[in-house]
């Protein structure tokens, strides 16, 4: 309003007010995101997509198994690995934080390695490398390969993650347990670490998410019927049906646990903000 | 920790020729010095003396670099000496109070007790208990330190200290950090465990404190203890013209102009401290 009424004082100007011109360009825009929508919709084939993406006759097909077998796996894989990983990246981080030099140059390392390595190159060394080179069985047959190979990869991360978190408590909080008569490590775990781990609760949180589509990549191992994650099941099923539907599903199943923990996520980084505890 | 505030001849804590340096700075020059059991010594001094230093040094939280420090007869600096339990018998109560957030009033005094002293949970909530009482705090046990002002987190820090049945107390500068409207509570609580016969060592800027409660009153510069004495002598007649500057800026900050406040008849005292010292702490 403003500046329409001020330039009326002023010389006539031709042309159009910023006003006018933010209002045209916002036309513009739906203008053209509506010429893309109708692009689409009138040129794509839709009964050959509903046909191979959303075939209603193969997703019921799928049912139970993908769930009980499919998202089951993918779940526990997921947690399997994510529990090692915290234990494995809880120990790193302390290795990392000790007066022992030794200790940080191997944390540092396996840092590096497990973060600069592919997850895929990992899983396959893990899973075909190391039993061939040692001619050792990995316990647990693939579950444990799965365990061992995305659990150290998690581990690399959180090792980063909880090391961050230990260093963000005060000093002081160290020096009042010390005071007290604990030693450092019941200082660490009663006093420091659950301090950290409130810190640290939302990027654990993204690093199970991660971990969780990451358990895809199981899809390279020699994994029986029954061992089958989500994507392997969607991606054996779309081969022997001659149809994408499955993989869709299970793609649906991904998104159906990784949306609310992302809302989580979301959460519990803004109830840190607010600076409660 | 029974009443006898008298010249005791068994010492608390005994100190001899301390030293401690932060790189090249030596922070402490040669400390030697005594608390007698059930005595309370204030230490004074301006900021980077090296005051919260020797504090420090008493529990380990510092590791001196040389000299002999003892607790009851406790060699702390003995490489063979199980630092952990004699630190259960060092009460310390810090500047910024450092209690632990994610516990509640009550479970901050408890949990030393459970896991040094391996208390049973019951047990060591009534202590705790108690000791919130005993500092004015007990309908606070619930709490969390974020809900509570810092004169009252201070209290439950003290609290957190004397549920352990210390035999000396150390305070860093307690009532620095606090509102000023806050400090006399803090302060309260420490008359009232003087009077109940406690051994406290008190580095601290309240000088009427130090001249009500303390046996003795210890003025440090520089590294080095350039005074003791009983707190009327000290604060009212010091006999070094540091000791008398200082208190001169501490006691009427607005009119004192530093260190030519007043005449130097002690000759001995015009080695200066070494200025970058005043960088410290």
């Amino acid at each position: 309003m403003s500046v329409s009424e001020t330039t009326t004082g002023a010389p006539p100007r031709r042309g159009l007010t910023r006003r006018q011109r933010h209002r045209f360009v916002l036309g513009g825009e739906y203008v053209v995101f509506l010429a893309v929508v109708l692009a689409v919709v009138l040129l794509a084939d839709w009964d050959t997509v509903r046909q191979n993406l959303a075939n209603w006759d193969v997703a019921k097909q799928l049912f139970p198994d993908i769930i009980t077998v499919g998202l089951r796996n993918t779940v526990l894989y997921t947690l399997l690995a994510y529990a090692f990983g915290l234990v494995v990246g809880v120990i790193v981080a302390m290795m990392r934080l000790s007066s022992v030099l030794p200790y940080r140059w191997f944390a540092m390392l396996f840092v590096e390695i497990f973060r600069g390595l592919p997850a895929l190159l990992i899983i396959i060394f893990v899973g075909f490398g190391i039993p061939f080179a040692f001619s050792i069985e990995i316990p647990g047959g693939v579950v444990g390969q799965i365990t061992l190979a995305l659990g150290m990869v998690a581990a690399g991360y959180m090792a980063e993650t909880v090391r961050a978190g230990i260093e963000a408590v005060p000093r002081g909080q160290m020096e009042a347990a010390r005071s007290l008569g604990m030693s450092y490590g019941r200082a660490m775990r009663s006093i420091v670490i659950p301090q950290a781990f409130r810190i640290i609760i939302p990027p654990l949180t993204n690093e199970l998410i991660l971990l969780f589509k990451d358990s895809s990549l199981v899809l390279f191992l020699a994994v029986t019927l029954e061992q089958r994650e989500l994507t392997k099941f969607g991606r054996d099923l779309t081969g022997q049906v001659g149809n994408t539907t499955p993989i869709v599903v299970a793609g649906l199943c991904y998104l159906l646990i990784t949306i609310p923990l992302g809302y989580l996520v979301r959460r519990l980084e803004a109830r840190q903000r607010r600076g409660q505890r | 920790m029974s009443g006898d505030t008298g010249a005791s001849a068994t010492a608390m804590i005994e100190i001899h020729d301390l030293h401690k340096s932060f790189g090249s700075l030596e922070v402490l020059c040669g400390i030697d010095f005594e608390v007698a059991a059930g005595e309370v010594v204030c230490v004074i001094g301006p900021s980077g003396s090296g005051k919260s230093t020797l504090l420090r040094c008493v529990n380990l939280l510092e590791e001196p670099a040389a000299g002999r420090i003892s607790i009851g007869g406790t060699e702390v600096t003995d490489p063979e000496c199980d630092i952990d339990a004699v630190r259960r018998r060092i009460g310390m109560v810090f500047q910024q109070f450092n209690l632990f957030p994610h516990l509640s009033a009550l479970a901050n005094v408890a949990i030393a007790q459970r896991k040094v002293l391996r208390r049973p949970k019951h047990e060591a909530e009534k202590i705790a208990g108690e000791n919130l009482d005993r500092v004015g705090l007990g309908d606070k046990a619930d709490a969390y330190p974020a809900q509570l002002s810092g004169g009252q987190q201070q209290r439950v820090a003290i609290a957190r200290a004397l549920a352990m049945g210390p035999e000396v107390m150390l305070f860093d500068e307690p009532t620095s950090a606090l509102d000023p409207e806050l400090v006399g509570d803090v302060l309260g609580v420490m008359r009232k465990l003087a009077l109940d016969g406690m051994t406290m060592l008190v580095v601290t800027h309240e000088m009427s404190f130090a001249r009500e409660v303390a046996d003795r009153v210890v003025f440090m510069d520089g590294g080095v203890i350039v005074e003791q004495g009983p707190p009327t002598q000290m604060i009212g007649s010091p006999s070094h013209a540091r000791t008398r500057a200082f208190l001169a800026r501490v006691l009427h900050p607005a009119t004192a102009t530093p260190a030519t406040a007043t005449p130097a008849p002690a000759t001995t005292a015009t080695t200066a401290a070494p200025t970058a010292v005043d960088d410290f702490d």
